[in-house]
């Protein structure tokens, strides 16, 4: 199968601080890859190299390809487009304090679309495919900081599906979240991994276990073991991947 | 022993604080009834209408206290306006720039430079401000536009829109920094650009704070006289353009206060002149309350 990102020899450096080291991984289509590893482990970093979310940042300097669907996104794309086709999730639900339809219509927008029955079309499918169009189908001019936690969360994923991407990237998308408004999100990764690919750091071992199917140990900025999930989770080959799962560490 | 003593602070302290700031409360309510007993002088003992003050332009109160002058503040009410809705008009557009440029373009550069100039701004005495204006921008008026003098209310629109510049940027800075980064992952994450970043998402978030700094501007516009005095030309008669001279309410307060008799009907007609400054700038809190709470309850009335 042809990776959607191949990643190699990603070095990064915040100022002194090398964040990143030698990290090489290939992200599969039509798959949940889950980045594991105890905290300032890098995860998060790795992520967020993979939309370019740090060039927000001061002080990063990055070295090595990062090539999706065989581009290099930061030598041949630029950060906006490479964004809307790889889109993001948060750790703490942001929606705009704008309504449920604004945001979700927000991404179709900025790609220039105007066309009211086009962005209606767009908002709906958006809130079908993250799961929560029978919640707000009522109420998409009221405003998204109305809803719970769970639901904003969820309108969040709409919203980054509304922008039309292919890739989904989701920092800790639960952390924030009570168990049922967990696995309402669990449930929608296995079923948005059908039309997407999803890459998902998470502190949740169970997670990462039950809706993933490749799984990535972060340890110090590098990756320690890289495999199937299940295999991981069952006979990790490292002796630290197996510390860190059982619970030893972390 | 030691219980005791701490409880005593306690209580202390505590009375202190809370005397200073019934105090201040007090202060503020003595200040408003002693303006509404001296300014309703006009209505009451002259039997002026309210209707004659506002929209009259017939001023010509007698000093003394026989009355059967004529109190209409309307030139000065308009000066005001005009002076004040002109500063406004020239200093937000420049006040949004530079709270944008220094909280989303280069907040280094604001942070170490830009925004201890403006706070160095506020501090500079209105004198100043008014000599500066008389030595040069009345010169530099008269002579662009050829006229025979350069007091005008354009003038003294610039003079307050360089005084308010400082309050306005300084308060939507503020506004603009309490906006969420996430607010600003989130777009950012879509594929917005920066620009797109700030008028879309960042702007309408600071929206209250924004409409509070330019209310905040305009209060301290209305208020100022000095520098006013100094450049308008403290001419009785409506402007006719904003290159011609007027005078206005805190300008006419401050070159006549003195030399009226207290009590006496031109005296009275001032101190209306002021009650309605009083009242204005209460308006002006009583909006800034209503937008400032009206952004809290947005939130709230959606949880």
């Amino acid at each position: 199968m042809e990776s959607k990102f191949e990643v190699s020899k990603l070095n990064l450096h915040y100022g002194q601080f090398h964040a990143l080291k030698d990290v090489s991984l290939s992200i599969l289509p039509h798959e949940v890859t889950a980045l594991i590893g105890p905290s300032g482990c890098g995860k998060s970093t790795f992520l967020k190299t993979l939309n370019r979310m740090n060039d927000l940042e001061e002080g990063v300097v990055i070295d090595g390809d990062v090539l999706l669907d065989g581009k290099d996104v930061y030598k041949e794309m630029d950060a906006i487009s490479l964004r809307q086709r790889v889109g993001m999730v948060f750790q703490q639900p942001n929606p705009f304090p704008k309504s449920i339809y604004e945001n979700v219509a927000y991404g179709p927008k900025l790609q220039g679309i105007r066309s009211k029955v086009k962005l209606d079309e767009i908002v709906e499918n958006a809130l079908r495919g993250a799961a929560i169009w029978d919640e707000v189908k009522d109420r998409l001019k009221k405003s998204a900081l109305g809803l719970s936690g769970g639901q904003q969360q969820r309108l969040c994923i709409a919203r980054a599906l509304a922008a039309g991407p292919d890739v989904l990237l989701m920092d800790e998308p639960t952390s924030a979240l009570d168990p049922i408004s967990t696995s309402k999100i669990e449930e929608l990764c296995t079923e948005l991994k059908k039309d997407y690919t999803i890459v998902m750091v998470t502190h949740n071992m169970q997670q990462a276990a039950r809706i993933s199917d490749r799984t990535a140990f972060f340890l110090l900025g590098e990756v320690i073991e890289y495999s199937d999930t299940d295999q991981m989770f069952s006979m990790p080959k490292d002796k630290r991947t197996e510390d860190y799962i059982t619970g030893r560490f972390g | 022993m030691k219980e005791k003593s701490l409880f005593w602070k306690e209580h202390f302290w505590h009375g202190l604080i809370s005397c200073c700031g019934l105090f201040v409360i007090v202060l503020t309510l003595a200040i408003g009834a002693f303006l509404v007993y001296k300014g309703s002088g006009t209505f009451t003992t002259y039997g002026h209408s309210i209707f004659e003050f506002l929209f009259s332009s017939d001023w010509s109160p007698v000093d003394s206290s026989k009355g059967g002058g004529s109190v209409g503040a309307a030139i000065f009410i308009v000066g005001s306006v005009s002076t004040c809705g002109l500063a406004l008009l020239i200093a937000t557009p420049f006040s949004l720039a530079a709270a944008i440029f220094m909280s989303e373009i280069s907040p280094k550069l604001g942070t170490r430079f830009f925004r201890p100039a403006v706070e160095l701004f506020v501090g500079i005495p209105s004198v100043i401000y008014g000599w500066v204006g008389l030595t040069t921008l009345v010169p530099a008026i008269r002579d662009l536009f050829d006229l025979n003098v350069g007091y005008s209310v354009l003038a003294a629109g610039i003079v307050l829109a360089i005084m308010i510049f400082p309050t306005i940027t300084s308060v939507v800075t503020d506004a603009i920094k309490s906006v969420p980064n996430d607010y600003r992952k989130a777009a950012y994450g879509l594929g917005a650009t920066r620009w797109q970043v700030i008028y879309q998402i960042v702007m309408p978030a600071a929206k209250p704070g924004v409409f509070t700094g330019i209310i905040m501007g305009l209060a301290r516009a209305f208020g100022e006289a000095l520098a006013v005095a100094m450049v308008i030309g403290r001419m009785r008669a409506f402007p006719t353009s904003i290159l011609s001279p007027t005078t206005n309410l805190t300008a006419a307060i401050a070159s006549d206060m003195g030399g009226s008799m207290d009590g006496g009907e031109y005296n009275t007609a001032l101190w209306t002149m002021a009650l309605l400054l009083f009242l204005i700038s209460l308006l002006f809190i009583f909006i800034i309350h209503r937008i400032v709470g009206k952004g809290g309850v947005e939130k709230n009335e959606s949880k």
